[in-house]
């Protein structure tokens, strides 16, 4: 075949034919991704519904014996609640802070250099270590003890990195026109920081914080390490040990019995459930402050 | 309210290149300035110069006076905020706020700038967006967000949130590159009758445009790629384009180059 620019030619068979297989490989990896994820839910559904009722949801596990049915998960949803709510009170202002420091004032001096350097290493830490080293500083040197703060803390490492990380991209995201538009109003920075820069970031950072959350929630190991487990209700996140829904999950499924392996899925569908609904809350948050609503 | 403008012998610098040199002029109250020339010859540095915003990109700095009336702009005590609030900029591309409603973003330097009364706002309000021309078309639309509205639209949206805050000055960098020829026009008629209660100074690469609504014009130039932008010559606009004192820019208003 010859190339002349001047003649339009239909496309050729080759083309036709490499776009087919090409479309083809790419419905099958998105089959091949969505799976497991589906499979996932379903087997979790399937299995959870069984035990998935209000006693579930309303009691502990105190005073229920090894072979006993019912008892429920009312004590680790409580600590998962308060766990990842203080790891999230502890990480969001610290890391958005930092992504704020990085982007507004860091301008690639040595020092932003190198906080963004560490951010990247403490991504890259296995859970494990991050509840490791609250147990080695927090529960040993300072004899503190297991308690959902130690739980908080060990989470809050893991979800610093991946805040700041989001919130940094997003900010930079902002275009810095409107930085300029604001300062030539006569705005100072801090203002036009929390007023223009903040409020047009927000949605991707609420995406991000939840993603984070997500994250974490599901964290086994830190938690085994930190909050240590127990079968009773523990108001307190200061003192003693909490429960947790995967620390709950974990426990659950080691137990021989049927009723056990039952509570086992239905604390699994919990967890997802709760990340699903505070998946659900963020979207309204964002939806509800955002730009383009009302257009 | 408007002041007149008074630059000694300034040099700007982004880190060690040295976009502008020795510029030396006069801009004068309730009137139209208008700096032409080609790309990259510095008029938009010189004009952020103007309102300290050429100090926002890192490495950025300033040599030389600029006196506002009595005030040195650079002095060491001055407040580059307060500045700012002085002299006002309309931008190239418009930059309405993205999460503020059309009210919001007229009122947002009054509100960013200290607290004020709704009843004081939606008069500040009204009164920039006739100002600006812009209350009939979005006055049953206030509370919808301003990057809803047509580029024109926004454009003068973002006058009317320059001049809500009051300034002496107004420094508008191109603002009409990216608008077709009927936004074009409004925004000229705009300049026109703004220009009895502010100084404006105007960026174009537009030379009709310059023509049509300056007073007087300001020809840069550079010697070359690397080298930094001068000011050529400065006179009465229709001076400069019918008999200019300088060879280049006889040159550059006839097309013979830039």
């Amino acid at each position: 075949m010859t190339l002349s620019p001047s003649v339009i030619v239909p496309v050729s068979f080759n083309r036709r034919l490499k776009n087919r297989v090409v479309q083809g490989l790419v419905w099958l990896a998105f089959a091949v991704a969505v799976v497991p994820l589906i499979s996932v839910l379903w087997l979790v559904v399937k299995n959870g519904a069984a035990r998935f009722d209000t006693e579930f949801l309303t009691h502990s596990m105190r005073n229920i014996g090894a072979r006993d049915a019912g008892g429920g998960a009312y004590h680790a949803i409580l600590g998962t609640l308060e766990q990842v709510g203080v790891a999230t009170l502890i990480s969001v202002p610290v890391g958005l802070l930092t992504a704020i420091y990085l982007v507004e004032y860091g301008q690639g001096r040595r020092l932003s250099r190198s906080i963004s350097f560490f951010v990247d290493v403490m991504t890259g830490i296995p859970s494990v270590v991050a509840g490791l080293f609250v147990l080695a500083f927090w529960v040993l040197v300072l004899g503190l003890g297991y308690s959902g703060i130690a739980g908080a803390l060990a989470l809050s490492i893991l979800m610093m990195p991946t805040v700041v990380r989001s919130a940094e991209e997003m900010l930079r995201l902002v275009p810095n026109e409107l930085r300029e538009a604001s300062y030539a109003l006569g705005v100072p920075k801090w203002k036009t920081i929390t007023r223009i820069v903040l409020p047009t970031a927000l949605t991707g950072i609420v995406t991000g914080v939840m993603l984070a959350i997500a994250r974490v929630a599901g964290e086994t190991a830190p938690l085994l390490l930190t909050v240590f487990i127990t079968d009773s209700i523990n108001t307190d996140p200061f003192k003693g040990p909490q429960m947790g829904l995967p620390l709950y999950v974990f426990d659950q499924a080691q137990r021989p019995n049927v009723t056990a392996v039952d509570r086992a899925w239905a604390g699994a569908l919990t967890l997802i459930l709760i990340v699903m609904l505070l998946n659900l809350v963020a979207r309204l948050i964002s939806w509800w402050r955002s730009p383009a609503k009302g257009r | 309210m408007a002041k007149q403008i008074e630059i000694a012998d300034l040099d700007a610098y982004y880190g060690s290149h040295k976009a502008i040199e020795g510029i030396t002029m006069t801009i004068e109250p309730r009137s139209v300035t208008a700096f032409i020339g080609p790309s990259g010859c510095g008029k938009s540095t010189f004009l952020r110069t103007l309102n300290r915003m050429h100090e926002v990109i890192p490495g950025a700095r300033v040599e030389g006076k600029i006196m506002l009336e009595d005030q040195d702009l650079y002095g060491s005590d001055v407040d580059p905020v307060s500045v700012r609030r002085t002299v006002g900029m309309v931008f190239q591309r418009p930059n309405p706020f993205p999460t503020m409603s059309i009210f919001d973003n007229v009122a947002a330097g009054l509100r960013l700038n200290g607290r004020i009364s709704k009843s004081e706002a939606e008069g500040v309000v009204e009164s920039s967006l006739k100002d600006a021309n812009l209350w009939n078309e979005v006055k049953d639309r206030l509370t919808k967000p301003g990057a809803g509205l047509s580029g024109g639209q926004q454009q003068r949206l973002c006058i009317a949130r320059a001049i809500a805050v009051s300034p002496a000055v107004l420094l508008m960098d191109e603002p009409c590159s990216a608008l077709d020829p009927i936004s074009t026009l409004a925004i000229e008629d705009l300049i026109s009758k703004l220009k009895n209660d502010y100084t404006i100074v105007i960026v174009t690469h537009n030379m009709q445009q310059a023509a049509r609504v300056s007073d007087r014009t300001a020809f840069f130039n550079l010697a070359g790629q690397g080298q930094p932008g001068k000011l050529v010559e400065m006179d009465d606009t229709p001076k400069i384009f019918t008999n200019p004192t300088q060879k280049a820019t006889e040159d550059y208003i006839t097309g013979r180059f830039g």
